[in-house]
């Protein structure tokens, strides 16, 4: 799992890095995340993942102490958290798609890369939560019948923080660089 | 065998109910702080810069104590960081400058 992180880690960076060459580089880049609704949604967004992380940590921990049932309550909540992340961002989404009319190759601020890497990678990053969120499910009814061990819970733990990670890095890179001052 | 799993036990212990929660009020401080800046007029090189810097604090708390890496063999942080890290920083040599280059380039119509 450490390798697969490191290996993604890389993809992210350089998908990031190409979006801030591209910020810096262009002087009239957009800037249409009002502070409401978007900078307050995405605020909201890294407030559930920062959190599902700590309560993926307590997972963790309860499995550790062997208390599966403590266990399951604690990724439900986790699970909880990275859906709640998705109907978010997916609302998030469909706003700028239909009442801001932008898209992977045009919107109305100019700069049509703008939509181009917006989507991708976040585009991206949501596909990750919504296969943590996946694995999360395989793992809870795993553990409440009784099979997986400690070392499972926390390979997926792993995954649910690098997902968390890299949230940290387009949070800011994205939408904090792009809001509307 | 069975000598070997006790202490395996043992090291794995990591991090207690109450070093999370403070991560965690850590983390939703230095996010506080991201939005805020969002809100300063300062030029988007700086911006940049410090806000990266807040995020590679966020991640490396995140690593440290959410991902346990602390509390994991030294040897395991040797294989996977010094590797990562230089990647990026490659990366960040080559592309960078050049993006602010085609900035101040720009032909002022």
């Amino acid at each position: 799992m450490w390798l697969f992180i490191c290996s993604d880690a890389l993809t992210f960076s350089a998908l990031l890095m190409a979006y801030t060459y591209l910020r810096l580089a262009t002087p009239e880049w957009p800037k249409p995340f009002h502070f409401s609704p978007s900078i307050i949604f995405s605020s909201i967004m890294t407030f559930c993942l920062l959190s599902s992380s700590l309560t993926m940590v307590m997972a963790v921990h309860a499995m550790h102490h062997g208390n599966r049932k403590a266990t399951v309550r604690w990724i439900l909540a986790t699970m909880a958290g990275g859906v709640a992340f998705v109907v978010l961002h997916a609302t998030e989404w469909r706003n700028l798609i239909v009442n801001e009319h932008m898209s992977p190759s045009s919107n109305e601020w100019g700069e049509p890369l703008f939509g181009a890497t917006f989507f991708g990678i976040t585009g991206l990053h949501m596909t990750h939560v919504i296969i943590g969120v996946i694995y999360l499910a395989i793992v809870t009814i795993a553990v409440s019948r009784g099979k997986f061990k400690y070392e499972d819970v926390e390979v997926a733990g792993l995954y649910w923080h690098f997902v968390d990670l890299v949230w940290m890095f387009v949070f800011p890179l994205v939408y904090l660089m792009s809001a509307k001052i | 065998m069975s000598d070997h799993a006790t202490t395996h036990i043992e090291e794995v212990e990591h991090g207690t109910v109450k070093s999370f929660s403070i991560v965690w009020i850590l983390l939703l401080i230095f996010t506080g702080i991201e939005v805020l800046l969002a809100y300063e007029q300062v030029t988007p090189v700086i911006m940049l810069v410090i806000l990266i810097g807040l995020s590679v604090l966020k991640a490396a708390l995140i690593i440290a104590y959410f991902m346990h890496l602390k509390f994991e063999r030294f040897s395991l942080f040797l294989t996977l960081f010094p590797m990562l890290v230089l990647c990026i920083i490659l990366m960040l040599i080559i592309f960078m400058p050049d993006s602010l280059r085609s900035l101040n380039m720009r032909v002022v119509q």
